[in-house]
C-alpha cells in the first residue's frame, strides 16, 4: 500500500492518537491492510465505512480486544501495546458497546462504577462506600446533563436514550483520554437520539476526544468534527466534516468518489 | 403493587401461614414448638444461602442433594476412626466445600452447563459417600456435637446463631463488598460484567464454593442433630434449597438476591412440614404441598421486573 502519501495529514494540530499501517488478519481474511487513524484531542471523529470495512476491528485494536499483527499505536507520542481490554483501559481509553454493557437489575450509581467501586475500610473488611458513590454518580450526571430520575433507580427502568446516556457518562467520566462509541443512536428514536448527540456534543465541549463509528451520515454532519473513510481495510479519506456534504461521504465510503490515495 | 408483593413474598407468606397454624391449632405458636421448628430450619436456611450464591451467578446447584449426605458422612467416618471432634468438623466442612470447587471448576473453567455438572455431582458424590462406610450408618457421640444441636445462650440456641451468622455473611459478601458486585454483575449480564473487565469464571467459580462450603457446614449441623450420618438418607433439602431462594424472590435467570427472602423461604417450607404433622395431615401431602408452594412463587414472580 502507498505509504508515502500522508492520508491522515495530522493538521498540525494537537495530537491524542496516532495508529499507523495498522494490519490484522483472521485466517484467510485480511480484515485491515495498513490502516491509519489520527484523533486530533478533543474533536469528534467519525469513522466511516461499509459493513466489512474494517471499522470494527480498527476500533478493536485500538481497545486492546484485538491487537493488530503489524503497525503502531501512539498515544501523546508514546507507543503503546494493548494486549487485553483492560490495558487499554488502563491508558484511558473507554468504549461505549453498543450492547452498552449496564447491568440491569443494579442501580444506576452501581453501573456508573462497576469495576471500579469505592470502598473504605482495610483488608477482608473492606466495605463498599455506597454514600460516596451516590453522591459521585449524581455529580457525573449533573456535569453532563443527563436527566435520570434517581441515581439510585435500577438501570432497567430507564429508557434507551437514558441507558446510552448513562454508558456514555460511564464511558466518559473513566475514559481520561479517548472515548469510543459503536453507533450510540442505532437502537433509538428521534428524541431520543437527539438527547444523545447533544451530549456527545457536550463531551466535546468539555475537551474529551470522541471515536464515533455512524451510519448515519447527517449525524456525522450534526456532531462530528472530522471523517476518516476506511475501504476494504484501508483508511481511503481524511475530511473536515464543514468542507464536505452527506454525499460526499457515501461516495467516499462506496468509492464513487476516488480517495486521497489517488486510486 | 403486585411488585412490593412479588418482593415481598416469602416473608408475607411466611406470616400468613403463621396466622393459618395458629389458628388451627394451639400446639403451633408454643415455645417448644418454636424452638424445634427454627433448629429444623437452621440446617434449610444455610444450604439455601450456598444455594443462593450459585443462582445469584445464574447457575444452579444440585449437587447439594449429595454433598451435604457426603459432609455428614465424612464427619461420622473420620470421627469414628479417632480423628477427634474438631479434626472431624473441619474434614466435613473441608469435603463439602471441596465438592463445590469441584463443580466450579467445571463450570467456570471448563465451561460445562451447570445443570449437567451439578446433576453428574450429585451422582458421583452419592456413591462415594456409600462407598466411604460401605453404606452403613455411623453413630457419632460427641458431646461437643450433642451440645451443639441441644445447648445454646440463655434461650438462643446455636443453631440459630449458625444460621444467622451464615445468612449474615452472605448478605455482607453480596451486598457490601466488590465480590458481591461482581457475583450480582456476572448473573445479571454475563457479556456485561466480562466486557467491564469483571473476572466471571473466578466469580462464578467462587459461587459453587461457597455453596460446597455451607453444605459443609450445613453437614456439622446435621451430625448434631442427629447424633451420627446416613449415607443412605433421601432428603428433599437440595428441591427445598432451590424453593427456598426462588421463594424468597431472586431470580433462576439470575442477578438478583434476597438473603432476607431466601431465609423466610426456608422457614416457610419448613413452618409448612412443622404445621402438618402438628394437624396430623399425612405426610404423603407435604410433597405436593411444597410443590404448590413453589408453583405459586414461580407465579407471583411474573409480576417482577
Amino acid at each position: 500500500m502507498n505509504t508515502d502519501v500522508d492520508l491522515t495529514k495530522p493538521v498540525a494540530q494537537d495530537v491524542l492518537l496516532e495508529a499507523r499501517g495498522l494490519s490484522k488478519s483472521f485466517d484467510a481474511v485480511q480484515a485491515l491492510r495498513h490502516a491509519d487513524l489520527v484523533l486530533e484531542r478533543g474533536k469528534v471523529t467519525a469513522l466511516l465505512g461499509d459493513n466489512g470495512a474494517g471499522k470494527s476491528t480498527l476500533v478493536r485494536c485500538l481497545t486492546g480486544v484485538h491487537p493488530p499483527d503489524t503497525g503502531t499505536i501512539a498515544i501523546n507520542g508514546k507507543a503503546v501495546h494493548f494486549a487485553t481490554p483492560d490495558e487499554s483501559r488502563r491508558a484511558g481509553i473507554e468504549t461505549v458497546y453498543q450492547t452498552l454493557s449496564l447491568i440491569d437489575d443494579l442501580p444506576v450509581w452501581q453501573n456508573l462504577f462497576l469495576r471500579r467501586e469505592l470502598t473504605r475500610g482495610a483488608g477482608p473488611l473492606r466495605i463498599l462506600d455506597k454514600k460516596a458513590m451516590r453522591t459521585q454518580a449524581k455529580e457525573i450526571l449533573t456535569e453532563l446533563d443527563v436527566n435520570i430520575p434517581s441515581v439510585a433507580s435500577t438501570v432497567r427502568r430507564m429508557s434507551g436514550g437514558q441507558r446510552q446516556s448513562i454508558a456514555i457518562a460511564r464511558a466518559a467520566h473513566w475514559g481520561k483520554q479517548l472515548v469510543v462509541m459503536d453507533e450510540p443512536t442505532a437502537a433509538l428514536g428521534v428524541r431520543e437520539t437527539a438527547a444523545v448527540e447533544s451530549l456527545v456534543r457536550r463531551l466535546r465541549d468539555r475537551g474529551v476526544t470522541v471515536l464515533l463509528i455512524s451510519h448515519d451520515m447527517s449525524q456525522v454532519k450534526r456532531i462530528a468534527d472530522v471523517a476518516v473513510v476506511l475501504r476494504r481495510g484501508t483508511t481511503v479519506a481524511r475530511r473536515e466534516v464543514d468542507s464536505v456534504t452527506p454525499d460526499d461521504l457515501v461516495a467516499l465510503i462506496t468509492g464513487a468518489q476516488p480517495g486521497d490515495a489517488g486510486e | 403493587m403486585g411488585e412490593a408483593v412479588a418482593r415481598y413474598a416469602a416473608p408475607i407468606a411466611l406470616v400468613a401461614l403463621f396466622v393459618v397454624f395458629f389458628i388451627a391449632t394451639p400446639k403451633f405458636l408454643t415455645t417448644s414448638n418454636m424452638t424445634a421448628l427454627f433448629v429444623s430450619a437452621a440446617i434449610l436456611v444455610v444450604m439455601s444461602m450456598g444455594q443462593q450464591l450459585v443462582i445469584t451467578v445464574a447457575g444452579i446447584d444440585l449437587s447439594v442433594g449429595s454433598n451435604l449426605p457426603w459432609a455428614a458422612t465424612v464427619i461420622g467416618w473420620t470421627w469414628t476412626h479417632g480423628w477427634g471432634t474438631p479434626a472431624a468438623i473441619a474434614a466435613g466442612i473441608l469435603a463439602g466445600l471441596v465438592v463445590g470447587l469441584v463443580n466450579g471448576l467445571l463450570v467456570a473453567r471448563l465451561k460445562m452447563a451447570d445443570f449437567i455438572v451439578t446433576l453428574g455431582s450429585l451422582s458421583v458424590v452419592s456413591g462415594l459417600t456409600l462407598l466411604l462406610t460401605g453404606g452403613n450408618q455411623t453413630a457419632v457421640s460427641s458431646g461437643f456435637l450433642q451440645g451443639l444441636a441441644l445447648n445454646g445462650i440463655g434461650p438462643i440456641r446455636w443453631f440459630w446463631l449458625v444460621a444467622v451468622v451464615v445468612a449474615a455473611i452472605a448478605a455482607y459478601l453480596l451486598f457490601w463488598t466488590r465480590t458481591g458486585t461482581y457475583l450480582l454483575s456476572t448473573g445479571g449480564n454475563l457479556e456485561a460484567a466480562r466486557d467491564v473487565g469483571i473476572p466471571v469464571n473466578r466469580v462464578r467459580l467462587l459461587a459453587y464454593a461457597g455453596s460446597g462450603l455451607a453444605c459443609g457446614i450445613a453437614g456439622v449441623l446435621f451430625v448434631s442433630n442427629n447424633g451420627g450420618s446416613d449415607p443412605t438418607m433421601q432428603t428433599n433439602l437440595l428441591l427445598s434449597s432451590i424453593a427456598a431462594v426462588v421463594l424468597g424472590g431472586s431470580s433462576l435467570s439470575g442477578g438478583r438476591a434476597s438473603i432476607l427472602g431466601t431465609a423466610a423461604g426456608a422457614v416457610l417450607l419448613q413452618t409448612l412440614l412443622n404445621g402438618f404433622t402438628l394437624l396430623d395431615i399425612s405426610q404423603y401431602y407435604q410433597p405436593i404441598a411444597v410443590g404448590v408452594v413453589v408453583l405459586g412463587a414461580a407465579f407471583i414472580s411474573r409480576f417482577q421486573r
